[in-house]
């Protein structure tokens, strides 16, 4: 029993992370149709079908081109930043609830790799460390561009992360938990947190975007300030990851926004023309997948939107604005809460 | 004023609800939306080509006569109306058993149009007195390397039996131009 379960909890962990990288190279390709598109234009359409076998190309294109590592940069720590970033980018993956469990002869195999009871924390926890990656690949590099980049990409990160988790808090006293599992169990049937929490999610999201380093906040890199930011010294497939673990970040950013406050796994009304509860865990995935792609389209779709915003509008809408809106967020909700619920 | 679309700017206060930004980034998200599902301006070029003119200004073509003689009797004058300088030619003299390749007594031994710095402006075609140059409706095809971009009579001359069809830049008014009794010679 306790093999089956390890074999299981692998299985499932090698699922989930080839799933978010495929997903991640693929929202490549998606950026590129999607700005393209949103452009009056066709994108890429010559590598296979549609274009479609244009992240394999640009894979290879990654891995063939020639590794350059600064002579004057702390090599251990080179190296050492996008392993970080990529590390991180993959580790938050394993608390997100993907459905409900399935029933297989009797046992029940729950479809998360790890409910633990501290959810929230954790993916703040491992979120926060990913700072780290882009840091020491910004300061290892020796180039004033990289350090300014690295500077300005944890200036932005660790300012929004404060405004991040207050937001959190308003949800947390709402649901009384913060394991992943139960907020997403407790969405059932429609009854959705973003009803309950539009200015936090709102807040939510923007952070999102800003932890994400997409635009409007994509500050950390600027071609015409900073050449490449922190990674400007990075080539290869060094920089692949960097890229990568962007798009990683995107997915599972995506994954916690729909699991947070649009009911995970659950649709309002299914339960109606579905009974086997089997196929409404498997319908879940489909379901969560479906608010996932949604999100990461929106990603895209902002970052062809909106301009970016400037370096003291970012920190002044960052610890001027969001900190004290869900400051008054966590007010209104204990109010509410004391209100109804007495 | 090109447009009536202009706007005065004003450097009032914004509203309250212009400094919330989100009416201005729903407008902005429904504005993109539009272009998502407009008709695409670009094309797949190499699959589907673009459609051009009638008179459409292309790569030139060196033309023969009838009987497969170049037309082109090295006068140079294409060369000094060419804006771009652009062409750039040697005469040779021709020589005795050599009438059924030139039709003039003087030919381009060297004919050259560097497609780089050519404007594609057609006073070549126009300058010319012996309806020798002309520019038709081919793109001309791109290369990685400047010295391939210079285009000698190898490139530029029709061969005698695939001429390039030149019809649809004779307009009436060039038609009629040819009729004038001086340019008989040319027929
Ligand atoms: S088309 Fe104009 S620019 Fe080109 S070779 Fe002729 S005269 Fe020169
Ligand atoms: S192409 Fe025409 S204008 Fe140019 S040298 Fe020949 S005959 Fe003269």
């Amino acid at each position: 029993m306790v093999s089956g379960y390890i074999i299981y909890k692998a299985i499932m962990v090698v699922l989930i992370f080839l799933i978010g990288l495929g997903i991640a190279a693929y929202s490549t390709y998606a950026e590129r149709k999607v700005a393209a598109f949103l452009q009056d234009r066709l994108g890429p359409n010559k590598a296979g079908p549609y274009g479609l076998l244009q992240p394999i190309a640009d894979g290879v294109k990654m891995f063939m081109k020639e590794e350059i590592i600064p002579d004057v940069s702390n090599k251990f720590l080179f190296i050492l930043g996008p392993c970080i970033a990529m590390l991180t980018a993959c580790m938050t993956g394993v608390v997100i609830p993907w459905s409900t469990p399935i029933t297989i002869d009797g046992v029940s195999y729950p479809l998360q790799i790890t409910d633990i009871n501290i959810g929230i924390l954790y993916v703040f926890g491992v979120v926060s460390i990913g700072v780290y990656g882009i840091m020491i690949g910004g300061w290892a590099s020796n180039n004033k561009f990289s350090l300014l980049g690295a500077l300005r990409a944890s200036a932005q990160m660790i300012s929004y992360e404060i405004a991040m988790g207050l937001s959190i808090i308003a949800l947390v006293m709402m649901t009384g938990t913060i394991s992943l599992g139960e907020i997403a169990a407790q969405q059932a049937g429609g009854n959705w947190n973003i009803i309950y929490q539009p200015l936090g999610f709102l807040i939510f999201i923007t952070c999102a975007f800003a932890e994400c380093n997409r635009t409007p906040f994509d500050l950390p890199e600027c071609e015409t300030e900073l050449v490449g930011g922190y990674h400007t010294e990075y080539s290869s497939m060094k920089l692949g990851f960097y890229l990568f673990a962007e798009y990683v970040n995107m997915f599972i950013s995506s994954a916690i926004i729909s699991t947070l406050y649009f009911g995970g796994y659950n649709m309002p009304f299914i339960g109606r023309f579905v009974t086997d509860p089997n196929m409404l865990s498997i319908l879940g995935v489909v379901f969560l997948f479906g608010k996932i792609f949604f999100f990461i389209f929106f990603f895209m779709w902002i970052r062809w939107t909106i301009p970016r915003f400037r370096y003291d509008q970012l920190m002044h809408l960052g610890w001027k604005i969001f900190i004290p809106l869900s400051i008054l967020n966590i007010i209104l909700t204990g109010a509410g809460i004391l209100f109804f619920n007495r | 004023m090109l447009t009536n679309r202009s706007k005065v700017v004003v450097n009032k206060k914004m509203t309250f609800m212009e400094r919330i930004y989100l009416p201005a980034i729903i407008g902005g998200l429904i504005t993109t939306m539009k272009h998502f599902f407009r008709k695409k301006t670009t094309i797949d070029y190499p699959k589907e080509k673009r459609e051009i003119s009638e008179n459409y200004r292309g790569q030139h073509v060196l033309k023969v006569d009838e009987k497969g003689a170049e037309r082109c009797t090295a006068c140079g004058l294409c060369a000094v109306s060419c804006p771009a300088e652009a062409i750039t030619m040697t005469a040779g003299e021709r020589t005795k058993g050599e009438e059924n390749m030139y039709r003039e007594e003087k030919y381009a031994a060297v004919y050259e149009i560097n497609m780089l710095r050519c404007i594609f402006c057609g006073l070549c075609e126009e300058a010319c007195p012996k309806e020798a140059i002309f520019l038709t409706d081919r793109l001309v095809p791109v290369s990685g390397n400047r010295d391939e971009m210079i285009f000698g009579k190898d490139k530029l001359t029709e061969k005698h039996f695939n001429q390039v069809d030149i019809s649809k830049r004779q307009t009436p008014e060039v038609l009629a131009f040819k009729q004038q009794k001086q340019y008989q010679h040319n027929k």
